[in-house]
């Protein structure tokens, strides 16, 4: 065909229709990949943390009874994604005794602020979270001024024959509410 | 001479001739090459070249660095949490120019931070965001966030402690965005979990998607910037000039005076060693690498990147405003910055917008960079604190326990001394919260050392990656054992150090430092130090036998010479057989001395009258068996269970058994834990070259 041949005005029925054809396929053939590839990037909102079960501590006997906090390793099996962990550290929880009661009180060690690892200062009494400067009581109250939005989360606890358990939950931080993640 | 003379050899024809020429004009003929070649570098820079046009093109070249050096790290890097660490260690610290690639592609990541703000200021100070260029500026923009969510992503890829914990903030927070921040933070963290997918998703993002993106956004941005030409400086000085080769010059040695900056920063080490003597250990210059992420093992010393340090700190300000303050330092005010900056093309066009530009953008950079130095300060303020003069706070805080009612009666419930008192001991906890980020800084730098020492063991990294070999090292893992079960009696002390006496006095059992050595064994035998807090001074042993028969036996020259008891610390030491200990070298010593102590040892009318030792007919069960004394099975025997008859089955002090517990129960320490202090008090751990 010649080059300088007369291209037909657009804007008639038949191209019109070609318009459409050309726009809905072009969509559809860019929009598969896109779809496949979103639905895959989602599945991380279908996983759900093997948390809010009990995990058995320590031995009541191994928490000082005289109010001062102690931190135990949290021990448990742990799947990240394709590889199965058994008993590994997950985590830390402090457990503290008021003098000569039985009564044990939890806390997770990750701090309700950003999340960082809390800290035992035991010359001064009280917790400290090394990065915004948060501070608590031994009993996991908020020290003000505070960055921190909550006092420290505290964890369901069971004593039964002598043997501590903690139900072993991870909480939203930053804001007031103490809400576990699913 | 090659054909980069293309370009002007088409405009002048029949300058030359040959086959290169006819090569070029062959493709020329197809592609149109040298119009574009043209194009690109005959561009009019009006009022000549300036050196305030270089920072666009350094962002360039800093980029075009990241690209190279990040395709090579890239292909030797493996993303997984069992081998992310591991083939970090492998490129930094065994492959050829691993640690100069890494570093630059480290130091050119924050080189490329404060060329944007360069870049932007020059952009804000110039106007030349105004029309016809607003586009333009938006694009500017976006690119600047496109560049710091790389850097963000990229911290955590070695996934090391730091870039771990620095991590965690940071997802956390975007947990914070209304409405769709749970969700947007489980997505990025690929999970409830930080993992695998953590680091997948972050690599993808890091080496993908953003530079992806990025360089599409530079296309465009590039592409509107020469068709609006460049945004002179009025008034111009200069007649008009060529981009090349004027500008082309000043924005090459800009280009160098960057990389020499770059390599500076990562060869300044290096300098300093050999001015100091020292060897050059290439894998300890560039880029840091701390030890393996652990989810278990807080880290004191977590600190974003410098250029992050400013929003770190801005969520310090909103102290006491509960979960609004967070929202705000760490969504809001950013967020509205940022839309500022965004609307500042519309704001210029207002008679004093664009002052109001100029000034806003160095408010925020001066306001970052002031909380930036705050950071700073608050982290090293121990440095230059003068301790002494909150000597008294600090005693009144300790003897009162920090309790208000005991403080202020101690003040004689005075509101002045308690006011002075309470500005005093505001700011001992800042000096307190600095020196316990300090020997965080201290105890990361150990742990990324240590880890780097076994990850290049012979026996080399295993399947379940370098955190294994760290949660299996004594030296790593024993202090923090005996800090959390053994330290709240016993001391493990140098008894040279300065601090000793007040470290010993404070303890209530004996110092465990260099148990099992002749110098230990030697102290045990001495009537002085036997009664001292570094032994039995302050446990119910001080009125035991064993400290009346060292004090009154012992002391006794006709019964006990001084070379019998140093066969008997010898005999000791050799049942102990500590690695550290020289003189537990049986080979060493004089093997006469030796059979002489072990016969003292188990001697019925000496050592043996209460202990089993050697092949001595004692019965075990009135005091600690000397056979095998201090040796490893030894000690795991007497952390596991100091009641059982070997040891001190009636006279056990207060030592708790860790290693057994009630039937049904757990043990404060798994059996692993106990070979792992028993293996650091006898000094028993891989030691390096």
């Amino acid at each position: 065909m010649s080059e300088n041949a007369p291209i037909p005005p657009a804007g008639d029925r038949r191209s019109f229709l070609a318009k459409i054809v050309a726009m809905v396929g072009g969509g559809l053939a860019t929009l598969t990949p896109v779809a496949a590839g979103v639905w895959m990037s989602l599945d991380p909102l279908r996983r759900k943390s093997a948390a809010a079960t009990f995990l058995p501590i320590a031995d009541v006997s191994s928490v000082p009874d005289d109010g001062m906090p102690r931190q135990f390793p949290v021990i448990a099996d742990r799947t990240d994604a394709w590889t199965g962990f058994a008993a590994e550290p997950i985590g830390a929880v402090y457990l503290r005794r008021e003098a000569g009661s039985d009564t044990v009180q939890a806390f997770t060690a990750t701090c309700p602020h950003a999340g960082c690892f809390i800290e035992l200062d035991q010359r001064d009494r009280c917790f400290r979270c090394p990065c915004h400067n948060s501070s608590f009581t031994l009993d996991g109250g908020i020290v003000s001024p505070s960055p921190s939005p909550r006092a420290m989360d505290t964890l369901e606890c069971e004593v039964r024959d002598g043997r501590v358990s903690v139900k072993w939950e991870n909480f939203y931080s930053g804001i007031e509410a103490k809400e576990a993640r699913p | 001479m090659s054909s980069a003379s293309g370009p002007r050899t088409g405009s002048e024809p029949g300058r030359r001739s040959g086959p290169l020429k006819k090569l070029a004009d062959f493709f020329d003929d197809r592609t149109g090459y040298r119009a574009f070649v043209h194009e690109a570098l005959y561009e009019r820079v009006p009022g000549g070249a300036r050196w305030r046009y270089v920072w666009g093109s350094t962002l360039v070249f800093a980029f075009i660095t990241q690209v190279i050096t990040g395709l090579v790290l890239w292909s030797s890097y493996s993303a997984s949490a069992q081998t992310a660490w591991e083939s970090v260690y492998y490129i930094q610290h065994e492959m050829a120019g691993g640690w100069l690639v890494r570093g630059l592609h480290h130091v050119m990541a924050q080189a490329m931070v404060v060329l944007l703000a360069l870049h932007l200021m020059q952009v804000v100070i110039d106007g030349a965001y105004r029309a016809p260029r607003e586009v333009n500026f938006w694009l500017g923009l976006i690119l600047m966030k496109l560049v710091l969510g790389m850097a963000l992503t990229g911290y955590l890829l070695p996934w090391d402690q730091k870039g771990y914990w620095a991590t965690r903030v940071a997802t956390n927070l975007a947990g914070l965005v209304p409405m769709i921040g749970p969700s947007l933070q489980q997505l990025v963290v690929g999970g409830p979990d930080y993992g695998h997918h953590t680091l997948t998703r972050f690599f993808a993002l890091h080496a993908g998607f953003l530079p992806g993106t990025l360089i599409g956004f530079l296309v465009i941005h590039l592409i509107l910037f020469r068709k609006h030409g460049l945004c002179a400086k009025q008034p111009l000085k200069k007649p008009d000039s060529m981009f090349w080769p004027d500008q082309v010059l000043k924005d090459v040695v800009a280009m160098l005076a960057v990389l020499a900056v770059v390599m500076g920063v990562i060869l300044l080490p290096a300098v300093r060693a050999m001015v100091e003597g020292r060897p050059i250990v290439p894998g300890e210059l560039g880029a840091e690498l701390g030890a393996p992420a652990d989810p278990s093992q807080p880290y004191a010393a977590a600190r974003p990147e410098w250029y992050f340090l400013f929003l770190f700190q801005f969520l310090k300000v909103f102290e006491g405003w509960g979960a609004n303050g967070e929202f705000l330092g760490a969504i809001v005010v950013p967020g509205a910055v940022l839309g500022m900056m965004f609307l500042m093309p519309l704001i210029g066009r207002w008679n004093l917008g664009h002052r109001f530009n100029v000034l806003f953008t160095f408010a925020i950079l001066v306001g970052a960079g002031l909380l930036t130095g705050i950071a700073l300060q608050e982290d090293y303020a121990a440095l230059w604190a003068d301790r002494e003069a909150y000597a008294d706070a600090e005693q009144l805080i300790e003897e009162t326990q920090n309790d208000p009612e005991k403080i202020a009666t101690a003040l004689g419930n005075d509101e002045t001394r308690l006011a002075e008192f309470q500005a005093e001991a505001h700011e001992l906890e800042a000096i307190r919260r600095s020196e316990a980020f300090l020997s965080a800084v201290q105890q990361a730098e150990f742990d990324a050392h240590r880890a780097v020492e076994l990850a290049g063991r012979p026996e080399r990294i295993p399947p379940g990656g370098a955190l294994e070999l760290i949660r299996n090292d004594p030296l790593s893992q024993g202090p923090r054992l005996f800090a959390q079960h053994c330290a709240s009696c016993h001391a493990h002390v140098d008894p040279t150090l300065e601090e000793a006496p007040a470290m010993l006095a404070a303890s209530s059992a004996a110092n465990l430092y260099g148990f099992g050595s002749a110098e230990w064994a030697r102290g045990l035998l001495d009537p002085e130090a036997v009664v001292g807090p570094a032994y039995f001074g302050n446990t119910a042993h001080a009125d035991g036998d064993m400290v009346s028969y060292v004090t009154d036996d012992m002391t006794d020259a006709d019964t006990w010479s001084d070379e019998q008891i140093e066969a008997v610390v010898l005999a000791l030491a050799a049942e102990a057989a500590v690695v550290s200990d020289e003189s537990a070298d049986v080979e060493g010593v004089d093997a006469d001395r030796l059979e002489q102590g072990r016969a003292l040892l188990a001697d019925e009318e000496r050592c043996g009258s209460c202990h089993h030792a050697g092949e001595n007919e004692t019965e075990i069960g009135y005091a600690p068996d000397l056979a095998g004394w201090g040796n490893r099975e030894w000690l795991i025997g007497i952390i596991s269970d100091p009641n059982h008859e070997r040891f001190y089955p009636e006279t056990n002090d207060r030592m708790p058994s860790f290693g057994v517990a009630e039937e049904g129960g757990v043990p404060a320490l798994s059996a692993a834990e106990v070979g792992l202090l028993a293996d650091w008090l006898r000094g028993d751990w891989y030691r390096g070259e």
